[in-house]
């Protein structure tokens, strides 16, 4: 498996430079570079404008949200009533924290684990190394489906544990092999060098397959954290103590289920209209980590993608 | 190091060497062997209870054999048709509408001059990408609602406010249209980084042949194209069978049921919450079953066809 291009996209490409000497290609050419402006804006303002529409609603009077019909485009009134309730809501704060520990404990053993993994699949000269490797890739193609994964969760008595939804999801086959080509593609000299330096195979993983690795793992280590921020079935169908939901069921609760009625309390005047703006201003709080953070992220994830994309 | 053992020394010598050798290594892959051998291979194994009648109280090995029963059951139940269908249909429209579209978005990036503003359209379609699918559901279940944005709209164009999401005819355009609205622009990554990889010379070549934008696009840019899109379109053929039956079971409700239950849904309320573990397993197997032959046959199909292969 190789990475069909290393180009960052965005980047200068040799398109880029092409296109600064393509001549003008008169009216029918400019036409359609209005046109195609024109779509993408479009497509833009279509992506963009739920975000935008949340963020000032939130910000919106309650009763002066209500009464506001068709486009918003800017808050109606200013309040910050919502978000003073949802972060009075203890289940709110739980929610955050719960998720806090999956997401770092989680994608911590997912490391740990995937590098152990990558690391013993790319010795070359490993006895097993073929049997193992199939044994890994057969799991992406079949799978024993919910129901014996459930039961087998249940037996081993995980439910309403945290475990429950970091073990069955400690190693992902797919993320393995993005990190083993990473190692493969190390010189071999970097390992022989430490190895008569008397490096063990832990050292050599630790001190020269990681630090070299490091873009590659932290690409890989964003695909775990935004699974485990994002996940919200496992902890559905495993956990019935409340204390360990994470913030992705608690938003389930507010938003699709519809219950804000816990952070309503004396509001009497209004509560269907402080209950939408409770919703909007929940979506803001459990979306702005990561839309604070995407703008850093971003040339990894689109790293991420060619390296997973393609295989040969 | 030691040197390898010549090719006469016997297996049971080498492995010895290959042990002395790499035995940290066997102790890392330990654990990870571990966990698929338990999280992954045990619930295969665990797919006998869609051939067995399993009882919790007289455990796994104790339940009694029906043979195919419950397959024949599901075979004849009342669901049948309306969840292939639906899991099918579901598919199909995400595939017809869903698949093209980052590669027109792709194609349509391209052609722009400005890189600035190239960048702005990427960074602006990759977004919803990362929000979850709880928050996408809430603001869908929200903008769709008999009160919410989009009725606001229609009515103020003289349309009349709908319920959608309590309307069958509207999930499935509800469901693929979030989808493309979500994934779109990330999908897009891929092809653009295809189309970077095209050679400028051949674009040059097709000028002063007197080639056009749009001939250019069909004879280059789209040969060029054409192994990307193929080896992701056997990925998604050998998806058929599984939707993102996560947005599914937050959008749908029993009103939906007829046109937005699927197979995994199902599997899910039979299984999950009714407990009907053997009967639900035995739906699951088959999804399984049929997932993986299409992914086989579509894989096949392609190598015959195009020299692309995902193996």
């Amino acid at each position: 498996m190789t990475t069909m291009t290393t180009t960052e996209t965005g980047a200068e490409t040799p398109q880029a430079a092409r296109r600064r000497w393509r001549p003008r290609q008169g009216w029918l050419g400019f036409l359609f570079d209005c046109a195609n402006a024109g779509v993408l804006l479009a497509l833009c303002f279509v992506t963009f404008y739920p975000f935008y529409y949340v963020v000032v609603a939130s910000l919106s009077q309650p009763v002066a949200l209500m009464a506001h019909q068709g486009l918003l485009l800017w808050p109606q009134g200013f309040s910050l009533e919502a978000f003073q309730r949802v972060w009075d809501n203890p289940m709110v704060r739980s929610g955050y924290f719960n998720t806090l520990v999956i997401v770092l404990g989680g994608t911590s053993l997912n490391l740990l684990l995937t590098c152990f993994g990558a690391y013993a699949l790319s010795r070359r000269r490993l006895a097993f190394e073929t049997p193992a490797m199939l044994f890994i890739v057969f799991t992406m193609f079949f799978s024993g489906g919910l129901i014996p994964n459930y039961l087998l969760v249940r037996d081993l008595g995980l439910l309403d544990s945290r475990w429950a939804i970091v073990l069955p999801f400690a190693v992902s086959a797919w993320n393995l092999i993005i990190l083993r080509a990473a190692f493969i593609a190390v010189p071999k000299d970097f390992e022989d060098a430490a190895r008569i330096d008397g490096a063990n195979d832990f050292t050599i993983l630790f001190q020269v397959y990681i630090p070299l690795c490091l873009p590659t793992l932290a690409v890989v280590g964003l695909f775990y954290a935004v699974a485990h921020w994002n996940g919200y079935f496992y902890s559905m169908i495993y956990f019935t103590d409340r204390d360990l939901f994470p913030i992705q069921l608690v938003l389930r609760e507010i938003l699709v289920t519809n219950s804000t009625d816990s952070m309503m309390t004396g509001a009497a005047a209004g509560r269907e209209a402080i209950g939408n703006t409770i919703k909007y201003a929940t979506v803001v709080v459990a979306t702005l980590p990561i839309l604070a953070i995407y703008p850093f992220l971003q040339r990894f994830f689109v790293k991420g993608v060619m390296l997973g994309g393609v295989k040969e | 190091m030691s040197a390898p053992l010549p090719r006469r020394a016997g297996r049971l010598a080498r492995l010895k060497q290959d042990w002395r050798r790499n035995k940290w290594v066997y102790a890392m892959l330990a654990p990870v062997i571990g966990y698929f051998l338990l999280f992954h291979y045990v619930p295969m194994y665990g797919t006998l209870i869609a051939f067995k009648d399993f009882d919790p109280a007289l455990g796994f090995a104790a339940s009694p054999w029906v043979g195919l029963d419950w397959f024949r059951q599901f075979f004849h139940g009342l669901f049948f048709d309306r969840l292939v269908f639906n899991t099918l249909l579901l598919n199909l429209y995400d595939l017809l509408f869903g698949f093209p579209a980052p590669i027109v978005l792709a194609l349509l990036m391209n052609e722009l001059t400005s890189s600035r503003f190239r960048r702005f359209v990427q960074t602006v379609t990759y977004l919803p990408h990362f929000i979850s699918v709880v928050v996408v559901a809430g603001m869908l279940i929200d903008f769709l609602a008999r009160d919410g944005v989009i009725n606001q709209i229609v009515a103020s164009l003289g349309g009349t406010p709908d319920a959608y999401l309590n309307n069958p005819d509207w999930f499935r355009a509800i469901y693929v249209g979030s989808e493309i609205w979500q994934s779109v622009g990330w999908g897009s990554i891929i092809y653009l980084a295809a189309l970077a990889g095209i050679n400028p010379s051949l674009y040059e070549a097709a000028r002063v042949d007197g080639a056009n934008r749009w001939q250019q696009m069909i004879h280059i840019t789209l040969p060029g194209l054409a192994p990307v899109i193929m080896t992701l379109l056997i990925l998604r053929l050998g998806q058929m069978m599984t939707v993102g039956f996560e947005k599914v079971i937050l959008l749908y409700n029993p009103s939906t049921y007829e046109t937005a239950d699927v197979i995994s849904t199902y599997v899910f309320r039979r299984g999950v919450l009714e407990a009907n573990y053997s009967y639900a397993a035995a739906v699951g197997l088959l999804n399984s079953a049929v997932a993986l032959t299409l992914l086989v046959v579509s894989n096949r199909l392609s190598r015959r066809l195009t020299g692309n292969s995902i193996w």
